[in-house]
């Protein structure tokens, strides 16, 4: 691996670390002023039966001057397979219609069902620009283009960084603002409205909608004593806008908690399309731990986050480097996580229970991701240093949702939220 | 109310700063800090990917860093 120069190197990577933006300085630690330095990754993931997403990213920092750089960031994301849709299982089986409104799916009883049409790939750009503004002062200014077939996303983010005791310590402070446009497949539902039959005429509110995110960052990066040192940030994100997802729906249920029907004769499911709230404010704190052990390093994290949609989420991240010499390294990843519901998440309305069609004061959602839930990730890397250094790490992911507490009659006896389980394999090269 | 939040903020900050002088090494003694493992950040390529994974698989995201969006993907 590539080592820092000087001690004012490794610290400016380190504060601009802590922010989000790249190690510029880290990993252009050897270059010359001039020179570009190129590193790249790939992600490979997988859930059987479910997403696949292969994920190549390409980094190239240029070291304009001995303390001012400039990265460029490429990275495409493709994505293929099948999402759930939120509806329940059912004892029978049950048709969907897809999100363009042309055709629809048969989900057999007694599976979860999942809409297999999802596929998208996405194209990211990220600029960054770091220099000092003091000795003692640093500033990175970042900007973001992401698309993809139904989102756009622009982002611009300005961060500070601020050396004090002997830099000992390091206080960050850092603004990001986004604005998002989302433009899905057969445009965007009526909330709570029902689904309709392939070729019949949608309930569909409009063709497009957007968000904006603001986001401010402060922390502090302190140096413990000559083995150790921790971070600790606080996060505040503000976004309004259109947050419903426009594919997700609720069923409606009878009174022996068995999804209803909407047409006997297509089996179409009865379900409504979800609502989310269009303002959420996180707050989230997060504290790192390094710690050196002669040649080998721990990384110790917990990230603890909560929203007015009443998530509330902690996230303990585990990571121990053992290098056994200076060409290679091992280090084991162990990452725990756990979340509450968001305070509008139901699996299910009651037949004649859910709100009437458009109405924009109810929020509900199915959507997994906003269920009680634990995670847990377990993974191995790999890596070798030189001239071009590399690393290989293979990870396992679950994820357990709860069964909703309001389950009741038929619906037991269905598995309602199954595991998902992914497998991730990791790729990253220096050139 | 906004300038006594203001106020707390400040000096919360102050002290914090302040605990943090009684830390810290010497120039000469940062060896070990200085290497690539010990940075915050040590692996931004692996957290990119991972920041994106859980971001649309949880309903979780920021800390590290900035928590905004970027993706249609949740």
């Amino acid at each position: 691996m590539k080592s820092y120069k000087n001690l004012s190197l490794a610290l400016a990577g380190a504060s601009c670390a802590l922010m989000g933006s790249s190690v510029q300085a880290a990993t252009a630690g050897e270059a010359d002023v001039g020179d570009w330095d190129l590193s790249s990754a790939v992600l490979f993931y997988s859930e059987p039966d479910r997403v696949s997403a292969v994920e190549p990213i390409l980094k190239g920092v240029k070291r304009i001057d001995t303390d001012e750089t400039l990265t460029l960031k490429l990275t495409l994301d493709s994505l293929t397979g099948a999402s759930a849709n939120g509806a329940l299982p059912s004892d029978r089986a049950q048709t969907f219609t897809r999100p363009s409104g042309n055709g629809s799916f048969v989900t057999d009883a007694g599976e979860t069902p999942l809409d297999d049409t999802f596929r998208d790939t996405r194209v990211a750009f990220n600029a960054s620009w770091e220099k000092p503004l003091s000795r003692m002062t640093r500033m990175t200014l970042g900007a973001n283009l992401s698309s993809e077939y139904d989102y756009t996303s622009l982002s611009a983010s300005s961060t500070f960084s601020t050396d004090f005791n002997q830099r000992n310590t390091t206080l960050s402070y850092g603004l990001s603002l986004a604005a998002d446009t989302i433009n899905p497949e057969g445009e965007i539902p009526i909330a709570f409205s029902a689904m309709k039959n392939a070729g019949d005429p949608p309930n569909r509110r409009t063709d497009s909608d957007d968000k904006t995110t603001v986001d401010a960052l402060v922390g502090v990066t302190q140096v413990i004593d000559r083995n150790s040192l921790f971070v600790v940030n606080y996060g505040l994100s503000q976004a309004d806008g259109y947050m419903t997802d426009p594919f997700k729906v609720l069923s409606l249920v009878d009174n022996n908690g068995r999804p209803t029907v909407a047409d006997a004769q297509t089996g179409l499911a009865d379900v409504v399309y979800e609502n989310r709230p269009d303002s959420r404010t996180k707050h989230t704190v997060y504290a790192q731990y390094k710690r050196a052990f002669d040649a080998n390093s721990l990384d110790l994290s917990y990230r603890f986050m909560s929203d007015d949609w009443g998530v509330d989420s902690h996230t303990l991240d585990v990571r121990y480097r053992f290098n056994r010499s200076a060409q290679s390294y091992w280090e084991p990843h162990v990452r725990l996580y756990q979340q509450g519901e968001a305070d509008f998440y139901r699996a299910f309305y009651r037949d004649g229970e859910q709100p009437s069609a458009g109405d924009q004061t109810e929020f509900a959602s199915a959507d997994y991701r906003l269920a009680d839930m634990t995670a847990y990730t377990l993974g191995l890397e790999y890596g070798r240093s030189g001239t071009h250094p590399w690393a290989l790490a293979m990870e396992y992911y679950t994820q357990s949702p709860n069964t909703p507490a309001d389950a009741f009659g038929v619906m037991k006896k269905q598995d309602l939220l199954p595991p998902v389980d992914a497998v991730m394999l990791r790729f990253k090269y220096d050139f | 109310m906004k300038y006594a939040h203001r106020v707390t903020a400040i000096a919360a900050i102050s002290v914090a700063l302040s605990a943090c002088s009684g830390l810290g090494v010497q120039p000469w003694e940062r060896g070990v800090l200085a290497r690539p493992d010990m940075a915050p950040n040590s692996a931004p390529m692996t957290n990119a990917l991972d920041d994106h994974i859980y971001f649309s698989k949880e309903a979780s995201s920021g800390g590290r860093s900035f928590a905004g969006g970027g993706c249609g993907c949740n």
